[in-house]
C-alpha cells in the first residue's frame, strides 16, 4: 500500500500534477488525486518523509530531468512537476521541521533595484523549490538595502540576482559590494542570471557563479551541496 | 478517408476578378486568332469534328493551323469534372480535389537526369590543425532504378507528400525505351502506397503500364473506382503548338478514362510575353486548348489544369524557377483554374540553386508559401529538386519536407471565436491574480495537442549549424523503414504479364 501511494507520487510528478484537477501529460490520470493530496495520504499513512522525498519526488524529477534532456519533455512539464514538488515540500515543511531533517538549504532570489523583469527569475524560483531548496522570492526592482536585511536576518545559504537590462545589472556589483561593507559576504554565495550577464561579468563584481538558465542554477547549487 | 491536406481558409489572390476575365477573354481570342499549330493529324480531326476551323501549313513537317471558337472551349470546360479523385493503394493516401475548395496537396515531382549524392567530408583548420569540421559535399551522377526505389521509399514516410510523382529519370544501361515506363511504374508504386503520377516515354507502353495499375489495384473496375495512377501529360509547346506525340499520348489515356494533367510551360520572355498579362493569356489558352480536346476525346475524362509557367533568366535565358516572377504566374494560374472550376495542379519549390544551401533554401521557401497560400489543389512542388528541373537530392527533400510542415501549421485556420475567448479571459485574469503571473501552465494541454509549431528538427546544438548532417541521419532513419510492397501473388502476376520489368527489382525473387 505505502509502495503504492510512493509510486503514485512519483508517477504524478513525472506527469506534473500538482492536484487532482491537473491533466497532466496524458488523460489517464485525470480526475485522480495528485501529488497535493497523495501528500496527505502519505503523510496520514505514516510514510517517512524522506521515502517519500527520495522514492518519490526526487525519483519523478530524475525521470522528468532524462525526459527533458531527450527533448520529450518541454520546460513547461519541468515547471509543472517542479511546482507539483514545490507544493508537497510545502505540505511536507512541518513534518520536516518537527524530524529535524535538513532541506537542501534557503535559497533568495531577487531582481535588482530599477529591473521589474521576472520571468526568469521566477522559473528559476519554481525549479529550485521542485529541486528540494527552500526558496524566498524578494520579487523585483528590489532595493539594496532589502536584499542585505533579509541575509542579515534570514541567513539563506545562497542568493540569486537576476537582471535582464544592461542598465541594471550593475546593481548586481552594488550588493555585492553593500553585503562586504555589511560583513554578510562569506555567510552567502551569490548567483546571478538574467540576459545581459556573463561569467565574466559574474568574475568581474566577485559573484561565485553565472547560472546561464534555471536549470543550470539548479545544477549550481547541487554543486556546491555536493563540494560543501 | 482521403488524405486531409492544407485547406487555405482565404487564399492569396494577385488578381481581381476584372483581370481574371480579362485573362479569361484574351484567352478565347488567342484559341481564334492565331490558334493553335497542331502537328497532330487525330487532334485535328477531332477538333474539325466539333467546329474548329482548320487549315494547312506548308512546311517540312505536316501542320495544321487550328482555330478553336469560344463555345467549344466553354462546353468543354463544362463537361470536365470539377472534382477528380486520385487514389491509392492506401486508400487512405486518397486525394480528392475540388476546383472550388482550396485544399492543397503537396506532391513531389518532376523528373529529373541528375540524382545529387551526399557526403561528409571532414576539413581541417590550416592555420590550427586541432580544429575540424565536417562540410556536405554533393556529387552529382545519373539516376538509376535504385535511386528511383530509394526515392519512393523515403517519399512514402514524408509525412507531408501526399502524392508521388517520380523524382529521377532511370538510366541504367539494362533500362531502354520500350521497358522504361514499366520499371519506372514498378519502382514507384512498389516502394510508396502515395497516389503515383507520371508521364509516359513510350505511347506503346500505356496498356503496359495500365494493366499493371489494375493488377495492383484489383481489376479494371477497381482501378476506376481507385484511380492509384495517373499521367501529366505536356502535349502544348509554347507557343501555342500541339505537339505530335504527346498528343497521342494524351488522346489515349483520355481515352481510358484515367486521370491527366494538361501541362504547360511557357518561359516569359522567349516561349511567351515577358510581360504578364501576355504570359497569362497565352499559358490559359495552352491550357485550355488542352482541356478541350481531351473532353471532345471522352467527355467526363478527369483533368487538372496544369500549369508550370517560368521566367526566363536573363543571363543565360534558361529557366529561372528562383524568380519572384515565377511564383507570380503561378498563383495567377490558380486563380484562373478556380475561375473554371477546375482542379489546378501547379508549381513551386523549385530552384535555380544547384545544391542545397541556403541560395536554395530562399528560393524554394519564397515560393512553396506564396503559392501554397494561394489554395493549389495538387501543388506539385519540387521536394528535392535543384537545378530547376536538373537535379534531385533525397536530402532536400527531406528538409523540404519539414519546411511543408511549417507552412502547414501557418496557414492553419484561426481559432478565435466566443468560446475560445471566453477561455483565454478566464485565464488572464486568473494568471493575473498569482504572484508569478506567468501563463506557462497553461501551454502544456495545447503543448500536446500539435497546436504549436515545434522547434525547428534539424536544430544543432550551440551555435554549430548542423542542419545537412541531422536532415542526413532522419534520411537514412526513414530508409531503414520498411515499406509496404506488392504482395508477392500480385508481384508474381505482374511478373508473368507485364514485359520488361526487371527481374531485380521482384523483392519475393531476391529474398529481401
Amino acid at each position: 500500500m505505502n509502495k503504492d501511494i510512493i509510486a503514485t507520487i512519483k508517477e504524478n510528478v513525472i506527469q506534473g500534477r500538482k492536484t487532482q484537477e491537473d491533466v497532466g501529460i496524458d488523460d489517464s490520470l485525470e480526475g485522480a488525486p495528485g501529488v497535493v493530496e497523495l501528500m496527505q495520504q502519505a503523510l496520514e499513512s505514516n510514510i517517512s518523509p524522506q521515502v517519500i522525498i527520495t522514492k518519490g519526488l526526487t525519483a519523478g524529477m530524475q525521470v522528468v530531468g532524462e525526459k527533458y534532456s531527450t527533448k520529450e519533455y518541454f520546460i513547461p512539464d519541468m515547471l509543472a512537476s517542479a511546482e507539483a514538488v514545490g507544493a508537497a515540500m510545502d505540505i511536507m515543511k512541518p513534518v520536516l521541521e518537527s524530524a529535524n531533517v535538513e532541506t537542501k538549504g534557503k535559497f533568495a532570489i531577487a531582481t535588482v533595484k530599477g529591473d521589474i523583469h521576472d520571468i526568469g527569475k521566477n522559473i528559476v524560483a519554481i525549479l529550485l523549490k521542485g529541486a528540494g531548496y527552500e526558496v524566498h522570492d524578494l520579487g523585483t526592482d528590489v532595493p539594496t538595502e532589502k536584499v542585505v536585511e533579509f541575509v542579515r536576518e534570514e541567513k539563506p545559504g545562497y542568493l540569486g540576482l537576476s537582471a535582464l537590462l544592461t542598465t541594471t545589472m550593475t546593481e548586481m556589483g552594488v550588493v555585492i559590494k553593500a553585503l562586504e561593507e555589511n560583513k554578510l559576504r562569506s555567510s552567502v554565495k551569490v548567483l546571478i542570471g538574467g540576459a545581459a550577464v556573463s561569467d565574466e561579468f559574474a568574475q568581474e563584481i566577485g559573484a561565485d557563479a553565472y547560472c546561464a538558465d534555471a536549470f543550470d542554477a539548479v545544477r549550481v547549487l547541487d554543486g556546491c551541496q555536493q563540494t560543501g | 478517408m482521403p488524405r486531409k491536406g492544407i485547406l487555405v481558409d482565404r487564399p492569396y489572390e494577385r488578381l481581381t476578378r476584372e483581370q481574371v476575365e480579362l485573362i479569361h477573354q484574351a484567352s478565347m481570342q488567342i484559341l481564334t486568332d492565331p490558334g493553335l499549330i497542331s502537328f497532330n493529324r487525330e487532334a485535328v480531326d477531332i477538333l474539325h469534328s466539333h467546329g474548329a476551323a482548320v487549315e494547312s501549313i506548308a512546311g517540312d513537317h505536316q501542320s495544321w493551323q487550328v482555330k478553336i471558337p469560344e463555345q467549344v472551349v466553354l462546353s468543354a470546360i463544362d463537361s470536365a469534372p470539377k472534382t477528380v479523385k486520385l487514389g491509392a493503394r492506401n486508400p487512405d493516401n486518397t486525394l480528392i480535389m475540388h476546383g472550388d475548395e482550396p485544399r492543397v496537396y503537396l506532391v513531389t515531382g518532376s523528373e529529373t537526369n541528375i540524382w545529387l549524392d551526399v557526403d561528409f567530408p571532414t576539413y581541417v583548420n590550416k592555420a590550427d590543425p586541432t580544429r575540424e569540421i565536417r562540410m556536405p559535399e554533393f556529387k552529382p551522377r545519373r539516376g538509376t532504378v535504385d535511386d528511383l526505389c530509394q526515392s519512393a521509399h523515403v517519399c512514402e514516410h514524408l509525412e507531408m507528400v501526399d502524392g508521388y510523382i517520380r523524382t529521377v529519370n532511370i538510366q541504367d544501361r539494362d533500362i531502354t525505351e520500350e521497358n522504361k515506363d514499366v520499371n519506372k511504374f514498378f519502382a514507384s508504386l512498389n516502394n510508396n502506397t502515395k497516389h503515383f503520377m507520371s508521364g509516359l516515354t513510350s505511347l506503346k507502353q500505356l496498356d503496359n503500364v495500365v494493366r499493371m495499375a489494375e493488377l495492383i489495384a484489383g481489376g479494371k473496375k477497381a482501378l476506376e473506382d481507385n484511380p492509384i495512377i495517373s499521367f501529366i501529360t505536356c502535349l502544348v509547346k509554347s507557343p501555342l503548338q500541339f505537339v505530335d506525340d504527346t498528343t497521342d499520348t494524351f488522346i489515349e489515356v483520355c481515352r481510358r478514362g484515367l486521370p491527366i494533367v494538361v501541362s504547360s510551360s511557357p518561359q516569359a520572355g522567349t516561349t511567351a510575353p515577358i510581360r504578364e498579362a501576355g504570359i497569362m493569356a497565352q499559358i490559359n489558352a495552352e491550357v485550355l486548348a488542352g482541356i478541350t480536346l481531351g473532353q471532345l476525346v471522352k467527355p467526363g475524362t478527369p483533368v487538372l489544369y496544369g500549369s508550370v509557367p517560368v521566367r526566363a533568366r536573363m543571363d543565360t535565358l534558361g529557366d529561372s524557377y528562383g524568380s519572384v516572377e515565377t511564383s507570380q504566374y503561378n498563383i495567377d494560374c490558380v486563380q484562373m483554374a478556380r475561375f473554371y472550376g477546375l482542379p489546378n495542379y501547379s508549381t513551386s519549390g523549385v530552384c535555380d540553386s544547384k545544391i542545397p544551401g541556403q541560395q536554395s533554401s530562399i528560393e524554394r521557401l519564397f515560393s512553396d508559401i506564396v503559392v501554397a497560400m494561394s489554395g493549389p489543389q495538387y501543388l506539385h512542388c519540387a521536394f528535392g529538386l535543384l537545378d530547376c528541373n536538373s537535379v534531385f537530392c533525397l536530402l532536400q527533400a527531406v528538409l523540404d519536407d519539414a519546411h511543408f510542415k511549417m507552412i502547414e501549421l501557418f496557414l492553419r485556420q484561426p481559432r478565435i471565436d466566443q468560446t475560445e475567448l471566453e477561455a483565454v479571459l478566464k485565464q488572464i485574469r486568473e494568471v493575473v491574480a498569482t504572484p508569478q503571473k506567468l501563463y506557462i501552465g497553461y501551454i502544456r494541454p495545447v503543448l500536446r495537442s500539435g497546436e504549436i509549431s515545434g522547434l525547428y528538427p534539424f536544430e544543432g546544438g550551440g551555435e554549430a549549424d548542423d542542419v545537412f548532417e541531422l536532415a542526413y541521419e532522419r534520411m537514412k532513419e526513414l530508409l531503414a523503414r520498411p515499406v509496404e510492397h506488392i504482395d508477392p501473388e500480385t508481384t508474381a502476376r505482374i511478373f508473368e504479364e507485364i514485359p520488361g520489368v526487371l527481374p531485380r527489382l521482384n523483392i519475393y525473387e531476391r529474398g529481401d
